[in-house]
């Protein structure tokens, strides 16, 4: 089962960009068809093909007729690009709020930020 | 492309009651759709219109591209799974033959394969059957039927979670293989939602939404938190379900939320929590569902 909220077609996507993101399914890999997709998540196999579309329309997947869909050259690259963009809509701007609210102050969340990044020992990358 | 099912102001009036009052569905296959509705909602109604076993009052049924009534080449082609089926005086494996003789896709290995599955005994006679039993004895018959058009009528009554699991499961799994039109009555409706194309909400014989699951699932979501910022947000969209403690409140909300509804709602310090299924048709019910409506209709 997976969440509420979201169309489940939009899920499907999202799992799937998530895969390609982290190199889990590489470019050149088949991924799994609308029937699988469908006995796996237990979901109606038409969301399953919705959820592919939505991929093949970004250019993420290719369809090869017959044989099945592939994670399209490119796609990672594009997937982590777009990533980035949104990472302060989605990190950043939440944490911004939540210190406003609790009054933690800007010199405050940089030397609280640059702390946590010491304790790790670092961002690699 | 003539819809597998086809319901034109259905009307059906028991002498004071009305049990439908003007229905018009098309359902196309293949597809899975759910009937949704609380009790005497006109569920099972419908369904034996559909399958001619009761007569409208006034209005049209097609199946298959033409009427059902007294005409076997088409009901051979539909099968029906009632809650609680009345079965012939009959073991398990008479019936299976029995309905072998009359549905013309039937496939005997399913049969065979589903009754192992969900372990009903073939030698037994079926007055000797549990009541889950006998549920998965219809369920059972329902898929091996492989009928262009299924009915299961809460299929579900006298199944276990593991067994509800599992009927969803094979009937995934042989839909993909054998796609039909399969419309599906119940009140179980969190354990089917992501099986659903589509569902049609019926309240006092009346369908009070028909949409495709999809949309309903996105339609409306909880909003939640300090009563002046949520009243802010909502202020021009459809609500209902208001509750309020203190100086908190939530309060129920159609339409469609963006990215910049969102950063808004954060802003707010609101919760934003979308409906499931089995949420919105309980909201829905015996209410004013306009907004729902107005979000659904394409």
């Amino acid at each position: 089962m997976l969440d509420e909220g979201a169309p489940l077609f939009s899920q499907i996507a999202e799992r799937l960009s998530e895969e390609i993101a982290d190199g889990a399914l590489p470019e050149g890999e088949r991924v799994p068809s609308t029937n699988e997709l469908a006995a796996y998540y237990r979901i109606n196999p038409a969301t399953a093909a919705k959820g592919i579309n939505v991929l093949i329309d970004d250019g993420l997947l290719e369809k090869h007729r017959g044989i099945g869909m592939f994670v399209a050259a490119g796609a990672r690259q594009r997937l982590l690009d777009a990533r980035r963009k949104r990472f302060a809509e989605r990190f950043v701007e939440p944490m911004l709020a939540e210190a406003t609210r609790l009054g933690i102050d800007t010199d405050a969340l940089v030397a609280l930020i640059r702390d946590s990044i010491h304790a790790e020992g670092g961002i690699r990358v | 492309m003539t819809p597998a099912i086809s319901l034109t102001h259905l009307t059906r009036r028991y002498r004071d009651q009305l049990a439908l009052d003007d229905v018009s569905i098309d359902i196309e296959g293949p597809s899975i759709t759910g009937l949704l509705g609380p009790n005497g909602a006109g569920k099972t109604t419908l369904m034996r219109i559909i399958t001619a076993q009761e007569f409208a009052t006034a209005g049209q049924v097609q199946v298959l591209g033409v009427s059902p009534i007294e005409k076997d080449a088409v009901l051979r082609r539909i099968v029906f799974v009632r809650e609680d089926q009345a079965f012939p005086d009959f073991t398990v494996r008479q019936l299976l033959r029995a309905a072998s003789w009359f549905l013309p896709n039937w496939s005997s290995g399913l049969a065979q394969t589903l009754l192992s599955e969900f372990e009903v005994p073939s030698n037994r006679r079926i007055d000797k059957l549990s009541r889950g039993m006998r549920s998965a004895l219809g369920i059972v018959i329902g898929l091996a039927a492989r009928a262009e058009v299924t009915l299961f009528d809460e299929p579900y009554a006298g199944l276990d979670a593991l067994a509800r699991q599992h009927f969803n499961d094979l009937l995934l799994a042989d839909y993909t293989g054998h796609p039909r039109t399969v419309l599906l009555s119940t009140h179980l409706i969190d354990d089917v939602a992501d099986l659903l194309e589509r569902v049609v909400m019926m309240d006092h014989g009346r369908v009070v939404l028909d949409a495709p699951a999809d949309d309903v699932r996105g339609s409306a979501v909880i909003v939640s938190g300090p009563v002046m910022a949520v009243e802010d947000f909502v202020a021009s969209r459809f609500t209902w379900g208001r509750r309020r403690i203190g100086s908190h409140e939530s309060v129920v909300v159609t339409g469609v939320f963006d990215d910049s509804n969102r950063a808004r709602a954060r802003a707010l310090h609101l919760s934003l929590e979308p409906l499931s299924l089995q949420q919105v048709m309980v909201h829905a019910t015996g209410r004013d569902v306009e907004g729902l409506k107005g979000r659904t209709s394409s």
